[in-house]
């Protein structure tokens, strides 16, 4: 008797641990499916064009991460894909899309060129946190806005974002060709050139920026932010259902606007580091669409401040074998915006399979 | 006088009636050998309460449900229903509760797709040849050439009405038909579906919650009750009295659940409430409200008269354009804050849509009172593991059956839900409990385990309001009782001196 009750016992105590198994492998597969799915078609795609899919894959991998050199070109372009990303997964924690951040880039980049001028006799020390914090300002303040918009005259977030990410690049666009322009600046409109004490260098040791540095720290403080902390907590529930957060009497208001401009910050910081440590001024350089490629990147990683640190290497490993696959295989540099595209296409299509699919299905039935 | 089994002509009003018509789900009877004849061209009143059959009925004759027995006549001969295609070639033709015009089409554009045999490519021309000569025959009108986003409730519901006659349904069923309208477009509405009864054009079942409507617009009227048909008769014989004794069922004794104790100091006090109610068209006032330490007061009323709006104001959801709400005699915004210091807990109904997160877990759930709070002070860092241990301990003392305890809310069952949420809003000393229709849908056994803990929280001194459409419950958990009607209280009396028939008098408005 003991014996089966223990028996039966630990048969429940396994079928708990399936189910809560089957969630994670869930989330885990069904983007991967995704993603192999995506690039299956764009395989097709590539054979319409005459090209080889597995030459191209080749060519990616060896201009990604086949050598040390593809790997600090790859891990370059993920610090700013790591920001950007940040800016979609955590207003999506509370129900929100946002996908403007390629204006906070822009305009905190153009923050950053901006004060880089009055700043220009500042040791680093001083300097570069205040360029830092300047930009943050100004992308929380830009992506903050859409987050006041909707909670406050119930405007769609996701149209109000995208649509001030086109202002802030005409803004930049007006500033840097007129009143931030450096004379000397001829084809290339630009802010003066940063002082060098205010360029951000690389890390020890590698031939990669900090921003890679600061970009997953940021992931790694915002997962501590809302899986561990109060704040997070509420936010969890405010996107869980906004009812029963009105009702607890949580602040959704404060934490909407919160956690959009949060996000904005993270975004700004990410036009601070192209400015300081890759373009040295602020020009049109900075709408290179990293904030575009960041939705993408948040979705892959279902909205997972973790998760996405290695999708935005794997995508920052597309953004920079694009030059290789184009030399090699006669492909206009577009072709990765097809794959892109692509992919994230099947992502969004997997979001209708999350509890359909019989494999995971242990848990339901518990 | 018509003969039985009498082809009826194309254009005269049916004959409809039903024969012993029961429908069971599973174990449980919604609808138990009720025989209703609506005579042709008659104008026929449904009564009863929420979740009296009324539905299950008019579902059954419509083909949405397959009745377990019974038989169902049209026109004198018997009518096998499949699916509510077969209701509509037959005639039968129902107007919903909200309406089912598309807002961004003309008048004309929706009466002609609404027909099954609307040809891929239109003859607009011909089409409004049709359609001009089909007004022209109608005793009222809507403007064929009006957007439908522009026409006034009053405008559409007549619309609605129009496209049953259109489709040629020859008998209708109205659910509710004047929720949405003002006193004056229902009455409009209703004078018009009477002069088509009287012209022997069709004939109507009514669903309504309004005496006076009966009154004033049907012919006979049945009252349904727990699925029995316990009532009958032509509206000029009988007093709104009457209707509202059978609706309500015979006086009874009701047994008040056990409570100890006395009502002590006032702890809610609305004064001059007055806010907008979801269809923008009429007010909620509540000029003066009271609730006790230890005491339940009950709001009666039926579904639709402002309850909702109530909780909605007492949740800060809802914004009021004057009155002011004290809790211990302080202003009371509802924000976080105020709620916790004041120790306020709310069941909203349908806990699932309204107070939990579905995709997150029942413990989760279950902290969403207390996550922010530790040692008496506001915490920054979530601590899990005194959120599971508590949420473990909670689940186990609410008896809330969840396999997965990590696993999200949305899978269990209704009264697994509101055990859940009543261990999160019960815990800790409670002054002040707002409960809005905490047993709808579950099952007898969870009902009387949550209605045990609300008089519990009572006896243990909570101030309780209780709004329930289930005059029964209200009964029977009450101190006292009032009644909202038009989104206004406009009776109340202690429990003990209450009588079923005044009470049923004020829920059924305008008496």
């Amino acid at each position: 008797m003991a014996l089966a009750e223990s028996l039966s016992g630990g048969g429940a105590r396994s079928t708990l641990l399936r189910a809560g198994l089957a969630r994670r492998a869930e989330a885990v597969v069904i983007p991967l499916l995704a993603l192999l799915a995506g690039l299956a078609v764009f395989g097709l795609f590539l054979l319409t064009q005459g090209k080889s899919p597995v030459d191209f894959f080749a060519l990616v991998w060896k201009g990604a991460y086949g050598s040390a050199f593809s790997w600090q070109n790859t891990l370059s372009r993920a610090a700013p894909l790591l920001l950007s990303a940040l800016c979609v997964a955590l207003p999506a924690r509370l129900g929100l899309v946002v996908i403007g951040g390629e204006g906070a880039i822009v305009l905190g980049g153009v923050a950053a060129g901006a004060l880089a001028g009055p700043l220009a006799g500042a040791p680093a020390i001083v300097g570069l946190p205040l360029l830092a914090a300047a930009a943050m300002v100004v992308g929380g303040v830009w992506i903050g806005a859409s987050g006041a918009l909707r909670h406050l005259r119930g405007v769609n977030e996701t149209i109000a974002s995208l649509l001030l990410s086109y202002i802030a690049i005409a803004l930049m666009n007006q500033l840097v060709e007129g009143p931030l322009r450096d004379p000397a600046s001829l084809n290339k409109p630009s802010t003066a050139p940063l002082a060098d004490q205010l360029r951000v260098g690389n890390m020890p040791g590698m031939d990669v920026h900090w921003g890679l540095a600061f970009g997953i720290a940021a992931c790694v403080l915002s997962w501590v932010l809302i899986e561990r902390t109060t704040w997070g907590f509420a936010a969890r529930i405010a996107g869980g259902n906004l009812r029963a957060a009105e009702v607890q009497g949580l602040p959704v208001g404060r934490l909407i606007v919160g956690f959009t401009a949060l996000g904005g910050a993270f975004a700004g910081l990410a036009g601070f580091f192209e400015v300081t440590a890759i373009h040295g001024s602020a020009n049109a350089s900075l709408a290179a669409g990293y904030g575009y490629t960041g939705i993408l990147i948040a979705f892959l990683a279902r909205q997972n401040t973790l998760a996405i640190i290695p999708v935005a290497i794997l995508l920052a490993g597309f953004d920079a074998s694009s030059g290789l696959v184009q030399r090699r295989m006669q492909l206009p540099d577009a072709t990765v915006q097809v794959l892109q595209g692509l992919v994230f296409m099947a992502i969004l299509m997997s979001e209708t399979l999350y509890g359909r699919l019989r494999l995971f299905a242990a848990g339901k039935g518990a | 006088m018509k003969v039985i089994g009498q082809t009826p002509g194309p254009d005269a009003a049916l004959a409809v009636e039903t024969l012993g018509m029961t429908m069971r789900f599973g174990n449980f009877t919604a609808l138990e050998d009720v025989s209703i004849r609506v005579a042709a061209g008659s104008f026929h009143a449904l009564l009863g309460e929420n979740g009296a059959g009324k539905s299950t009925l008019v579902k059954c004759i419509m083909g949405f449900y397959h009745a377990t027995s019974g038989q169902l006549l049209v026109g004198g001969r018997e009518a096998r229903i499949a699916d509510p295609r077969d209701a509509r070639a037959l005639g039968l033709g129902m107007v919903y509760q909200h309406f089912t015009l598309v807002p961004s089409l003309t008048v004309a554009e929706n009466l002609v797709i609404s027909r099954l045999d609307t040809p891929g490519v239109i003859d607009w021309r011909a089409e409004r040849r049709a359609l001009d000569a089909f007004m022209a025959a109608m005793p009222f009108r809507v403007p064929l050439d009006q957007q439908v986003s522009r026409l006034a409730a009053g405008e559409k519901q007549k619309l609605e009405i129009l496209k049953q006659l259109y489709l040629g349904s020859r008998f209708l069923i109205l659910d509710e038909p004047t929720s949405v309208l003002t006193p004056d477009e229902a009455d409009e509405v209703l004078g018009h579906v009477r002069g088509l009864c009287a012209a022997g054009e069709v004939s109507v079942l009514m669903i309504t919650h309004k005496f006076r409507e009966v009154t004033a617009f049907a012919d006979e009227v049945s009252v349904l009750r727990r699925g029995r048909l316990v009532g009958q008769g032509r509206v000029a014989e009988l007093s709104h009295a009457r209707m509202a004794a059978m609706m309500i069922g015979a006086e009874k004794e009701y047994v008040p659940a056990a409570r100890k104790g006395s009502p002590g100091a006032p702890v809610l006090e609305l004064s001059g409430i007055r806010a907008t109610d979801r269809s923008g068209l009429k007010q909620i006032a509540i000029d003066s409200l009271t609730v006790r330490a230890g005491e339940i007061a009950g709001i009666a009323g039926i579904s639709g008269n402002g309850q909702m709006e109530l909780m909605e104001v007492l949740t800060g959801q809802r914004a009021t354009s004057a009155g002011e709400i004290r809790v211990e005699g302080a202003p009371y915004r509802a924000s976080r804050a105020e709620a916790q210091a004041l120790a306020v807990r709310y069941l909203p109904e349908e806990p699932l849509k309204n107070a939990c997160a579905p995709r997150m877990s029942v413990i989760d759930n279950i902290a969403f009172r207390s996550f922010d709070r530790k040692d008496g002070r506001a915490a920054f860092w979530l601590s899990p593991r005194s959120m599971k241990a508590q949420g473990t301990d909670l689940i186990d003392a609410f008896r809330v059956k969840a396999a997965v305890p990590d696993g999200p809310i949305a899978a269990l069952s209704g009264g697994n839900v509101q055990r859940a949420v009543l261990a999160r809003e019960l815990t800790g000393a409670v002054r002040l409990l707002i409960i809005s229709n905490p047993c709808f849908g579950l099952d007898f056994a969870a009902v009387a385990e949550i209605r045990a803990r609300i008089v519990a929280a009572r006896n243990a001194g909570a101030a309780v309001l209780l709004m329930s459409e289930d005059l029964d419950e209200v009964m029977e958990l009450s101190d006292r009782i009032l009644v909202m009607s038009e989104g206004r209280i406009d009776y109340e009396v202690a429990a003990n001196e209450a009588s079923l028939a005044e009470i049923g008098h004020h829920m059924g408005g305008h008496a």
